[in-house]
């Protein structure tokens, strides 16, 4: 999200070789094989869902950050827009199939993005008058108002169980019936390029470019002569749009939908989402769709207290890396600019050994609590952790547990700020 | 009829007090530190939770005041040491530290107490009906919990009123800086008023855990309301939250008792009810299935319309 001299870039355009095309648009060709190679690469059931989740993920997470990362409208309710766009590409689905309507399964996810559309204009005309609390405020109350609703209106919403659609009913395109799950996972990695694509271009417009300038100082911009209304309400209606594809491409890959898609409850993870991964950069809610679709999948099957860790990690984001994921990595590109990123390698070196020290005494005692709290009357107090078997209700494991978290927490103190100060060295001193 | 109006309006202020007890120490915290806390529910739970646990081994008399204190001074560290620590990058980092800190706590009560509704009994002293009205008795619980919330109230408009804390706080209210100028610790009164709205929090969730349901959800089903009583009320405004605690109290608490619907309005003025499509079930729910839904409706309605809420004055 740099601003590089556009009218540079404009004289420029004419005379690009094709080396400068290739630096310029190499990023997508890249993003667009990894997207055709993974599935050859992890061919399990498994991974193959993951991936669909992730595709569907990242596209909802990018809708969020048009709100929060660009125009700095922090809303608690998106999932609103993701929920409604799947039950209406449920309901387009089962009505397709009903009356053998010649609409193929690919524009499915179109219907859901009108959807969301639609209740965007309708929402946020009541909601973007203002910015800050207030907005946030409206969009819990609007969020919390469809969740409620979603258990009442049984006829739309399905109740608890929810509403089921066959996405193989549809008209079949070339022999293509998307019954096997890689024939989705396709469909939506496409949705997921082309709405990737979409959204940072949407970025480079000009309207892109006065969120930017509503977030950071409103009153300039209503100076300026643009209306800061105005600019929130469209981006508010584009953001829905696009989550509402989001939400049609859940309707397709679960061909189910129920009330916990539109709950607070969904509208909090892509907030997590978009955090963890940094909305202070385009491609930060990526890697936080990437991360948490893999923390949700892998991670509730390795431990049963992960919602915890999740909890644990989101705070320490926004504690100690209020720039998520891709913050953290942009602090690295002074350092690489000045070819220096050598010179404190040896420092992640030693940082490691309190990391770890502090990480593994931490997850030994949440382990340890949560055996002794949880399984130990079904179970007894036996259990394995990092390769050891002891008993959760002795007092030794507490004991090193605790004192590995202290361990790590004072070498973490002691180094720290050598680390600091190497790191600001190494990025701002000579090469 | 009359039964039914004189207990839904009993039920209603004792909810309403309730909610108060909640939404003083939330508006007070927003418009000191313009924090808008989403654990401020949570402490309300862990209120409950450690009033079970401390009734347990105790009795109820003691938790009644230990389980607030230890409530109090955990909000005073969350302010100490996490909230600090975070306002550095901000009002939104700040909110969202407290998002994630409600997720924690909601995690942690469910792994030490388990998922399900913990059995949180009424005291053996208070468990017996107050009174009898249309032959249908009133526990006595319900009465001391009622009283309870007065008492609070009172004691909490005499503190801001009338000592030097409170005019301290009320001056911290509205000229933060200023009042840093004139040499208070600034700092500190916010750590005091975080640890006391916490307190209060454990207050209610201690005398609530038994009349209502002790169980892990409780928080986030009541966070949405308590936002909707403070907004609604005006952020920052302690009189226009406890209208709106009151309003909101008995509103849900009538909604509750009137079992009509839509199609029975139109029914009765001699119109058919429309039977098909997906949007029939608007005519077929009654009041009482729409009430959790109303809150929400008057919060959005009044931040449409009027943004500073009831009696509020600024808009964040």
């Amino acid at each position: 999200m740099t601003t590089p001299a556009s009218s540079a870039t404009l004289s420029a355009t004419r005379s690009l070789s094709a080396m400068d095309l290739l630096k310029r648009y190499g990023i997508w060709l890249v993003a667009a094989a990894v997207m055709l190679v993974l599935p050859k690469l992890f061919t399990s059931g498994a991974a193959l869902t993951t991936m669909c989740l992730m595709g569907i993920m990242i596209v909802f997470s990018l809708s969020y950050n048009m709100l929060l990362g660009q125009t700095g409208m922090l809303s608690f309710g998106h999932a609103v827009y993701y929920g409604l766009g799947g039950f209406l590409a449920v309901h387009a689905m089962n009505g397709i199939a009903g009356g053998k309507l010649p609409i193929p399964l690919p524009v499915v996810p179109l219907v859901g993005g009108v959807m969301g559309l639609v209740f965007g204009v309708i929402f946020g005309a009541v909601s973007t008058r203002r910015a800050g609390t207030v907005f946030a405020m409206i969009s819990l109350g609007l969020g919390e108002l469809i969740a409620s609703l979603s258990l009442i209106l049984r006829g739309f919403f399905g109740g608890e169980e929810g509403i089921t659609a066959n996405r193989t009913k549809m008209l079949t395109l070339w022999g293509v019936r998307f019954g096997p799950q890689i024939e989705v996972y396709y469909l939506i990695a496409a949705w997921c390029f082309v709405c990737v694509i979409a959204m940072y271009a949407f970025t480079r417009t000009p309207l892109g470019r006065l969120c930017n300038a509503v977030r950071d100082n409103p009153e300039r911009a209503e100076f300026i002569g643009y209306s800061t209304q105005m600019v929130r309400f469209i981006t508010f209606c584009i953001a829905g749009f696009f989550a509402g594809i989001a939400g049609g491409l859940a309707a397709i890959n679960f061909e189910l939908m129920n009330a916990i898609n539109v709950s607070g409850g969904q509208s909090g993870t892509v907030l997590l989402m978009a955090y963890i991964g940094g909305i202070g950069h385009f491609a930060g809610p990526i890697l936080g769709a990437i991360l948490v679709v893999l923390l949700q999948v892998f991670l509730s099957d390795l431990t049963g207290a992960w919602m915890l860790y999740f909890g644990l990690i989101f705070i320490a984001m926004v504690v100690f890396a209020p720039g998520g994921m891709a913050g953290l990595i942009m602090l690295h590109l002074p350092l690489a600019k000045r070819g220096n990123l050598h010179r404190i390698l040896p420092w992640y070196g030693l940082m490691a050994i309190p990391a770890v020290l502090g990480l593994a005494g931490l997850i030994a005692l949440i382990e340890t609590a949560h055996h002794q709290l949880v399984k130990t009357a079904t179970e007894g107090p036996a259990m394995k952790l990092f390769g050891l078997s002891y008993a959760s209700n002795t007092v030794l494991p507490w004991l090193l547990a605790l004192a590995l978290i202290a361990a790590g927490l004072g070498l973490g103190r002691v180094w720290g700020p050598k680390f600091a100060s190497a790191f600001s060295d190494a990025a701002h001193g000579s090469k | 009829m009359l039964e039914l109006v004189i207990f839904s309006t009993l039920n209603g202020v004792l909810y309403g007090m309730l909610l108060f007890l909640l939404a003083s120490g939330l508006t007070l915290i927003f418009s000191m530190m313009g924090v808008l806390n989403f654990a401020h529910a949570s402490f309300y739970m862990l209120g409950a939770y450690f009033g079970f646990q401390i009734s347990q081994w105790l009795g109820f008399w003691v938790a009644l005041v230990v389980a607030p204190v230890l409530v109090g001074l955990i909000g005073a560290a969350v302010e100490r040491w996490g909230l600090r620590t975070v306002h550095k990058w901000g009002h939104v980092p700040e909110l969202l530290f407290t998002f994630g800190l409600a997720f924690v706590v909601e995690e942690l009560v469910q792994m030490i107490w388990g998922k399900l509704p913990v059995d949180y009994r009424v005291p053996p002293l208070l468990d017996f009906p107050a009174f009898e009205l249309f032959g249908t008795t009133y526990p006595a619980f319900r009465m001391f919990m009622l009283l309870i919330s007065v008492a609070i109230f009172l004691v909490l408009l005499m503190i801001l009123t009338r000592s030097r804390i409170g005019l301290i706080i009320q001056a911290a209210l509205t000229h933060p800086n200023m009042v840093a100028m004139l040499g208070h610790n600034v700092p500190k009164v916010f750590m005091m008023v975080f640890g006391f709205g916490s307190g209060l929090a454990a207050i209610a969730g201690v005398i609530a855990g038994p009349a209502l349901v002790t169980q892990p959800s409780m928080a986030h089903v009541l966070g949405p309301i308590l936002f909707v009583v403070v907004v609604f009320g005006g952020l920052g405004s302690l009189p226009g939250a406890f209208i709106a605690s009151l309003l909101i109290g008995l509103i849900q608490t009538f909604a509750i008792a009137i079992n009509y619907s839509l199609g029975d309005v139109l029914t009765a003025i001699g119109m058919a009810r429309p039977m098909q499509g997906v949007l029939s079930d608007l005519w077929q729910v009654t009041v009482a299935q729409v009430g959790p839904v109303v809150p929400y409706l008057m919060l959005v309605l009044i931040l449409v319309f009027r943004p500073t809420g009831l009696m509020g004055t600024r808009e964040s």
